[in-house]
C-alpha cells in the first residue's frame, strides 16, 4: 500500500497514467496499434509513427518547459519554427534538378541560428527590457510568420534535394527515423546542462523568488535571457524537422499552433505554469501524449476539422485529473457515498 | 473581563510526518488581551491557523459563545468573527487603501461597486486611528507600518469579535507602536477579544492580561501576566534555566576588533537613500547600525551588498578601491548580506533546505563549476548540525520551517561561502528568545574565533548593546553619531537617535 502510494504521489505518474490510457485505448480499439513490420530495413508502425511526429513537439517543450519554470512564457516558437523552416529551404533552393545553391549543412545551421537570434531577442525583451513575457514574445508571434513570408518572398519553396527529405525522414540504411534521433540528441543535451551545469537551481530558483534569487547572486537577467534563447534554440531545431517533412517552407502553416501544444505538453508533465519546479520528463510524455492523441482521432476516422473538439475534451479530462483541488473534491465525494453506504446497510 | 467567549480544547495537528500540536487547550476572554507565547517551532503560529480555518484540526473541539465551530477557510472565521492579521502584511500592494479595506465586501449600489462610499468609509474609518491619508492612493505608497495598521482597520472594520495580531509589532517603532497600543486598549473596552503574539517581552507585560505557553506543539500552562515574573516566562518557555543567556550580558563576551582594516567608505552617497557617510569596518569587529526605521541603515547595508550603487564617494576594501555594482561583485569581495525581509529577500520557498544553503555558493561558485551532490549534502548536514536547524530532513521545503530556523538557514546559505564581511539586517526579527540569543552569540564568536567582521542592524537596543563593540546612528539617512565601547548604552543611543543635544 504504501508503495502505492509512493508511485501514484510521484511527479511523474499522472502524465504516464494518461498516456497510458489512451496507449491502452488505442490498443483496444484500433487495429494492428502495436504492430511494427520491418519494410526496407526500415522501421514502420504506428508506434513508431507516434514517436516520430512527436519529435518536433517534444524538443519545442524542452525549452518551453525552462521558460515556463522561470514563470515565463514563449508563444513565438511556432512562428520561429516557419522562420527556421524558410531560412532552411531558401538557402537550399528550390532548383528541380534537386542541386542544392548551398551545402546542406550550412542551411541547416543557419536555420537554426536564426532560431537561436529569435531567442535572443525574445530573451532581450523580457530580461532586459522587462517587457512581460506574453507580450514580448507577442511580437515574433505575430511579426514571426510575416518576416518567413517575406524571406520567401510569398512562395512555398519547395525543395528537391533529396538528402533535405532525411531529417524528417530516414536516413538510408537507419531503421527508426531521424526525427527520434534528433529529439533524443536533444533530451541528452539537456540532461546534460541539467546533471554538470546548476542552470536547473537556479532557474527554478529565479522562477519561485526572483528578489531572493538576486540577493543570494544569481545574474537573475542572464538566467531569464538564456531560458528564451535556448527555446529559440529549439524553435529552430524543430524547424528542420516541419519543413524536411513536407519538404517545403510554408510559411503560413509551419509550426502553426505548436506553441499552444509545446505548453500544453509542459503543462500536462505537471510544470506549473507560475514557475517553480518543472519536470522535463512530464514535458516529454505530455508531448507524447498530444501527439498519441492526435494519431489516435485520425486512425478511428476523426477529421482534422474535428480534431480540436476531441483534443479539448481530452485535455479538460486531463487537467481534471491532475488537478489537487478536484482529487480533494472527488476523494471527499467518495468517502460520503462509502460512509452513506454504511448508513444504508444498517 | 469578561466570559469566555472562546474555548479551544484538546486540539490537534498532524502534518505529514510531524505532529504540530498535540493536545492543547486555549481559553478567550471577551475584553482581554491574551498572549500566545513559545519558542521558535512552538506552534503558536499553527494554532492561530487552526482557529482561523487556514488548516482544518485532526482532533478537538473550538467553541465560540459556546457553540462548536469548523470554519474552513479564514473567510469563513472572518464572518463568524474572527479576524486576523498576520505577521507579514497580508494586503495587495497594488490595489488603493480603500479597496484593501474593503475587497471581498464591498458595498454595492445597484449591484455596481459603491466606490464613493467605499473611499469615504476608509477615510472615517483610518481617522479613528489618526491616519489621515489618501485612500485612493495604492498601499504600496505606505510604509510597512501603516499598512500594519491599514491591516488592523481592516478587521476591526469587519466587526469582529475575536481580533489576532500576529507579531504585529515587529515592523513598527516606538511611536507607533504606542499608538498601536492605544488602539487595542480601545478595542479592548469594546469587549472585543484580543489575541496578541508577539516577541517583545516589554509589549508583552505592557499590554497583555493573560499568557498561554506552547513548548514543541504542546501547552506549558495559561498564566496571568502580574503573576508571572519575566525570567520565569522566558524559562518555561525555552524549557531550561537561563544561564547561557544570562551569561551573554558579559561584556567581556565581546569581540575585540584587530586594528586590520576591512573595509573603508569615503563620503559615500547614494540619491534619496543615504547621505554622506563615512564608515569604517576592521577585521574582527562587530559592528551596530542603529537608527529608526528608514533611517537608512538597510540602505547603507544594501550599498555594501551592491544592491544599489553609490554615486559619489568611495569604497576600499583591504585598501583597493572597488565599485560594488551587483551583489555577485560584493560577494567576490567576500561580503554576505541576510536580507531584512525573510520572506521576500532571503527564501526560496518551494526549495528545499539543501538548495537554499547552497544557492550562494552555487551562484559564487558560477554555473558550470557544479556542486557534486555528495558535497552538497555534506554541507548542508554540516550546517543543519552547527547552527541546529531544526528540519525533518535536509530536503524538506523551507517554507515549512518556522522563522527562526528559516533564518538559520539563511545564515548558513552565507556562512559557507566564508566571508569576511557578513551583513546581518535584523536577524532576530520575529523569532523566539532562545534563537535570538543563539544568533546574537554567533555574531559575537564569528566575529572573534574567525575574524569575521559583522555588521549588525537591529531595532532591539538590547542586542546591539550585548553584541556591538561600535554603533553607527543614523537618523534621516545620515550618520549623526558613533558610540563606542563603554559609551553604548541605551541612553546614549536614545539621545544620538534623538538629536544629540540634551
Amino acid at each position: 500500500m504504501n508503495k502505492f502510494k509512493k508511485i501514484t504521489s510521484s511527479s511523474m505518474f499522472l502524465p504516464l497514467f494518461a498516456l497510458g490510457i489512451l496507449l491502452l485505448f488505442n490498443i483496444v480499439f484500433v487495429n494492428d496499434f502495436l504492430a511494427i513490420s520491418m519494410e526496407n530495413g526500415h522501421l514502420y508502425g504506428r508506434l513508431i509513427d507516434i514517436l516520430s511526429r512527436s519529435s518536433s513537439l517534444i524538443i519545442l517543450s524542452l525549452g518551453m518547459t525552462f521558460v515556463i519554470a522561470t514563470s515565463g512564457i514563449d508563444i513565438s516558437v511556432g512562428a520561429v519554427v516557419a522562420i527556421s523552416a524558410a531560412i532552411c529551404c531558401m538557402l537550399i533552393g528550390g532548383r528541380g534538378d534537386g542541386i542544392p545553391e548551398h551545402p546542406m549543412i550550412l542551411a541547416m545551421l543557419a536555420g537554426i541560428g536564426i532560431g537561436v537570434i529569435c531567442g535572443i531577442w525574445n530573451g532581450l525583451l523580457v530580461s532586459k527590457i522587462k517587457i512581460q513575457p506574453v507580450v514580448a514574445t507577442l511580437i515574433l508571434m505575430v511579426a514571426g510568420r510575416g518576416i518567413a513570408q517575406l524571406l520567401t518572398q510569398g512562395q512555398i519553396i519547395t525543395v528537391y534535394y533529396k538528402p533535405f527529405s532525411y531529417i524528417g525522414a530516414n536516413i538510408p540504411g537507419s531503421i527508426l527515423p531521424t526525427p527520434i534521433f534528433i529529439a533524443a540528441l536533444m533530451v541528452l543535451l539537456v540532461i546534460l546542462i541539467l546533471k554538470k551545469t546548476s542552470l536547473g537551481l537556479f532557474i527554478q530558483s529565479v522562477g519561485i523568488n526572483p528578489t531572493a534569487s538576486r540577493y543570494a547572486g544569481i545574474n537573475v537577467v542572464l538566467i531569464i535571457f538564456l531560458v528564451y534563447a535556448f527555446s529559440g534554440f529549439c524553435a529552430g531545431v524543430s524547424g528542420l524537422i516541419e519543413s524536411s517533412l513536407i519538404r517545403a517552407a510554408d510559411a503560413n502553416n509551419a509550426g502553426l499552433n505548436m506553441e499552444m501544444d509545446a505548453i500544453l505538453a509542459v503543462a500536462l508533465g505537471g510544470t506549473l505554469l507560475s514557475g517553480g519546479k518543472f519536470y522535463i520528463g512530464g514535458s516529454i510524455i505530455g508531448a507524447i501524449t498530444i501527439q498519441t492523441l492526435t494519431t489516435t482521432m485520425y486512425a478511428i476516422g476523426v477529421s482534422s476539422d474535428q480534431l480540436p473538439v476531441v483534443k479539448a475534451i481530452t485535455v479538460i479530462i486531463l487537467c481534471l485529473v491532475q488537478s489537487k483541488k478536484f482529487q480533494t473534491v472527488f476523494n471527499s465525494w467518495k468517502n460520503k457515498r462509502q460512509s452513506q453506504k454504511v448508513v444504508d446497510r444498517t | 473581563m469578561g466570559d469566555t467567549i472562546l474555548k479551544m480544547r484538546h486540539i490537534d495537528k498532524i502534518f505529514p510526518g510531524v505532529k504540530a500540536l498535540s493536545n492543547v487547550d486555549f481559553n478567550l476572554q471577551s475584553g482581554e488581551v491574551h498572549s500566545i507565547m513559545g519558542e521558535n517551532g512552538a506552534e503558536k503560529s499553527t494554532l492561530i491557523k487552526v482557529l482561523t480555518g487556514v488548516y482544518p484540526r485532526n482532533n478537538g473541539t473550538v467553541t465560540l459563545y459556546d457553540k462548536e465551530i469548523f470554519p474552513k477557510t479564514p473567510k469563513e472565521a472572518q464572518t463568524l468573527g474572527i479576524s486576523t492579521v498576520y505577521q507579514e502584511v497580508n494586503l495587495c500592494p497594488n490595489l488603493s487603501v480603500a479597496e484593501n479595506i474593503f475587497i471581498g465586501r464591498e458595498p454595492r449600489k445597484f449591484g455596481f461597486i459603491d466606490w464613493r462610499q467605499i473611499n469615504k468609509r476608509s477615510q472615517e474609518l483610518l481617522h479613528t486611528f489618526n491616519i489621515d491619508i489618501d485612500v485612493t492612493k495604492t498601499l504600496d505608497n505606505f510604509p510597512v507600518a501603516i499598512q500594519q495598521m491599514i491591516a488592523i482597520a481592516r478587521a476591526v472594520e469587519i466587526d469582529a469579535k475575536i481580533l489576532i495580531l500576529d507579531e504585529p509589532t515587529s515592523s513598527l517603532d516606538e511611536e507607533e507602536t504606542k499608538r498601536l497600543f492605544t488602539i487595542i486598549r480601545e478595542l479592548k473596552k469594546r469587549n472585543m477579544g484580543i489575541i496578541f503574539i508577539s516577541h517583545f517581552l516589554e509589549q508583552i507585560y505592557e499590554l497583555c492580561d493573560r499568557i498561554t505557553i506552547l513548548r514543541n506543539g504542546e501547552l506549558v500552562g495559561e498564566y496571568i501576566t502580574t503573576e508571572l515574573p519575566k525570567v520565569e516566562l522566558v524559562a518555561k518557555m525555552v524549557g531550561k534555566d537561563l544561564d547561557s543567556v544570562k551569561e551573554f550580558d558579559k561584556a567581556a563576551a565581546k569581540s575585540i576588533p584587530s586594528d586590520q582594516l576591512f573595509l573603508e567608505a569615503n563620503n559615500i552617497n547614494c540619491i534619496g537613500k543615504l547621505n554622506q557617510m563615512d564608515l569604517t569596518i576592521h577585521k574582527g569587529e562587530v559592528i551596530g547600525l542603529a537608527g529608526l526605521l528608514g533611517s537608512g541603515r538597510t540602505e547603507t547595508a544594501e550599498i555594501l551588498f551592491g544592491i544599489n550603487q553609490i554615486n559619489k564617494g568611495e569604497l576600499k576594501i583591504h585598501s583597493d578601491k572597488v565599485q560594488l555594482s551587483n551583489p555577485m561583485k560584493a560577494m567576490q569581495k567576500k561580503i554576505a548580506f541576510c536580507p531584512e525581509d525573510r520572506k521576500l529577500q532571503g527564501i526560496i520557498g518551494d526549495l528545499s533546505v539543501r538548495d537554499n544553503i547552497i544557492l550562494a555558493l552555487q551562484a559564487k561558485e558560477g554555473m558550470f563549476r557544479h556542486i557534486p551532490y555528495q558535497k552538497q549534502v555534506m554541507l548542508a548536514d554540516d550546517c543543519i548540525n552547527l547552527l541546529k536547524i531544526k528540519v525533518s530532513d535536509r530536503e524538506q521545503l523551507i517554507k515549512n520551517l518556522s522563522g527562526g530556523n528559516q533564518q538559520k538557514v539563511i545564515i548558513a546559505r552565507w556562512l559557507i561561502t566564508e566571508p569576511e564581511l557578513l551583513i546581518l539586517d535584523e536577524p532576530t526579527r520575529g523569532i523566539d528568545v532562545g534563537t535570538k540569543s543563539e544568533i546574537q552569540k554567533m555574531a559575537v564568536t564569528l566575529a572573534k574565533t574567525k575574524g569575521m567582521s559583522v555588521v549588525f542592524i537591529s531595532s532591539e537596543m538590547d542586542e546591539m548593546i550585548r553584541t556591538c563593540t561600535k554603533l553607527i546612528i543614523l537618523r534621516d539617512h545620515k550618520k549623526v553619531a558613533e558610540i563606542e565601547n563603554e559609551e553604548i548604552s541605551s541612553e546614549n543611543i536614545m539621545k544620538a537617535i534623538a538629536g544629540g543635544e540634551n
